[in-house]
């Protein structure tokens, strides 16, 4: 079923971008990003839950802990993107800012959903979404542009890393003809164009410049990932793993 | 009068007199960026309230961190970052000019009696709505 696949998708993606996100927690740059940074992938993880939410209530699958913590690494739907490790926090930064700028852009699309318990969502989260793209490209502008040479040189180089893996936000689903025509999203395609868009305006205001030759890093949508998805997994999956069937 | 760096102490360290047999260096000055008052609005039409201070290199920087700093829980619909040297603010020694002596009470609201005014104006305006709705006049 097409929406599954895309309610995976987009699920996974927060999920995984919500680990990697907290690993933050306790080593941010200032007590108050820190703050902020934690609560974003407080956010992503609440986004995770109600999309896993309706695949068990709406859909049949199983419950969201179980979706969560008991699949294998090729069942995981997320772009290979938000697995990579966050090394340090300007490629963090960057790609929390690549990120959700397509979550902005594909939230607004989803509010248009004919899939009501995604339209609904998409609405609900809005106001979120909006905040994070806002504390990405403060952050973006104020170290591209008013920084100095240093930290625009390390946006620069985040941003050439992350962008071929950016590209890969986009990777089609199982079926992306039936959910245009079914109404249900808009496509990654008009997503991709609304994203670029954008970000030529913003990564101009931040004096940084997009890789214009960059090969999108694709696969994830079909279950292949990279080498860190599965420690990340691993990790997660630690204390469920102990007792799968225990109450929390 | 007097303005203040900030009240945090990651920018402006206490000033403690050195013990002089300790012997002890002073520590060199911290490098933080300055800090903004937050004030938060909670409801629409309310006064903005001081909730505390954030680092930020500029104004629109502390206002992304203040909002997840103080705006997180609870609801918030607005809030404003001022620069903590934009304060100004009485000295410490100076808190006597608020003493005032307390005799005064034609300053004070509850030395005037005007209830029974206000009383008696209601009174003569029922009774002339009264008197005009008898003679018919309309």
């Amino acid at each position: 079923m097409v929406i599954k696949d895309l309610l995976y998708r987009l699920a996974d993606d927060c999920l995984i971008i919500a680990h990697r996100h907290s690993e933050w927690t306790g080593f941010g740059p200032l007590l108050e990003e820190d703050i902020a940074f934690s609560s974003i992938a407080q956010d992503k993880l609440g986004h995770a839950n109600a999309l896993y939410k309706i695949l068990h209530e709406q859909l049949g699958e199983p419950n969201p802990d179980t979706i969560a913590f008991n699949r294998s690494e090729q069942d995981f739907k997320c772009c290979q993107f938000v697995e990579l490790p966050n090394a340090s926090y300007d490629f963090s930064l960057v790609r929390h800012f690549l990120f959700d700028v397509s979550e902005l852009f594909r939230w607004q699309m989803l509010q248009e959903s004919n899939y009501e318990p995604l339209a609904k969502l998409a609405v609900k989260i809005h106001g979120e979404v909006k905040y994070h793209v806002y504390h990405a490209q403060t952050w973006i502008v104020q170290l591209g542009a008013q920084g100095n040479e240093e930290s625009h040189s390390r946006m620069q180089t985040a941003l050439n890393t992350a962008w071929p893996y950016a590209l890969g936000i986009f990777e089609h689903g199982a079926d992306e003809g039936a959910l245009i025509t079914d109404g249900v999203f808009a496509g990654e395609d008009a997503l991709r164009s609304a994203w670029h868009g954008f970000l030529v305006e913003r990564c101009a205001a931040a004096n940084l410049t997009i890789p214009t030759d960059a090969t999108p890093m694709l696969g994830g949508r079909k279950g292949y990932h990279t080498e860190y998805l599965k420690p990340l997994l691993d990790e997660m999956n630690e204390v469920f793993r102990i007792d799968p069937a225990a109450e929390w | 009068m007097a303005t203040i760096l900030s009240l945090d102490p990651r920018v402006t360290r206490l000033h403690i007199s050195a013990d002089p047999d300790l012997n002890a260096e002073p520590k060199p000055e911290l490098d933080q960026f300055q800090t903004y008052e937050v004030f938060h609005q909670a409801k629409s039409g309310g006064h903005h309230m001081h909730v505390g201070c954030v680092h930020a290199p500029n104004p629109e920087m502390a206002i992304v961190l203040a909002k997840e700093t103080y705006g997180r829980r609870g609801q918030t619909i607005n809030m404003w970052v001022v620069d903590t040297a934009s304060i100004l603010t009485m000295r410490g020694e100076d808190s006597d000019v608020f003493e005032t002596t307390p005799e005064k009470v034609y300053r004070d609201v509850g030395a005037y009696m005007v209830r029974n005014k206000v009383e008696e104006y209601k009174k003569r305006k029922k009774q002339e709505a009264n008197d005009s709705s008898k003679t018919g006049t309309k």
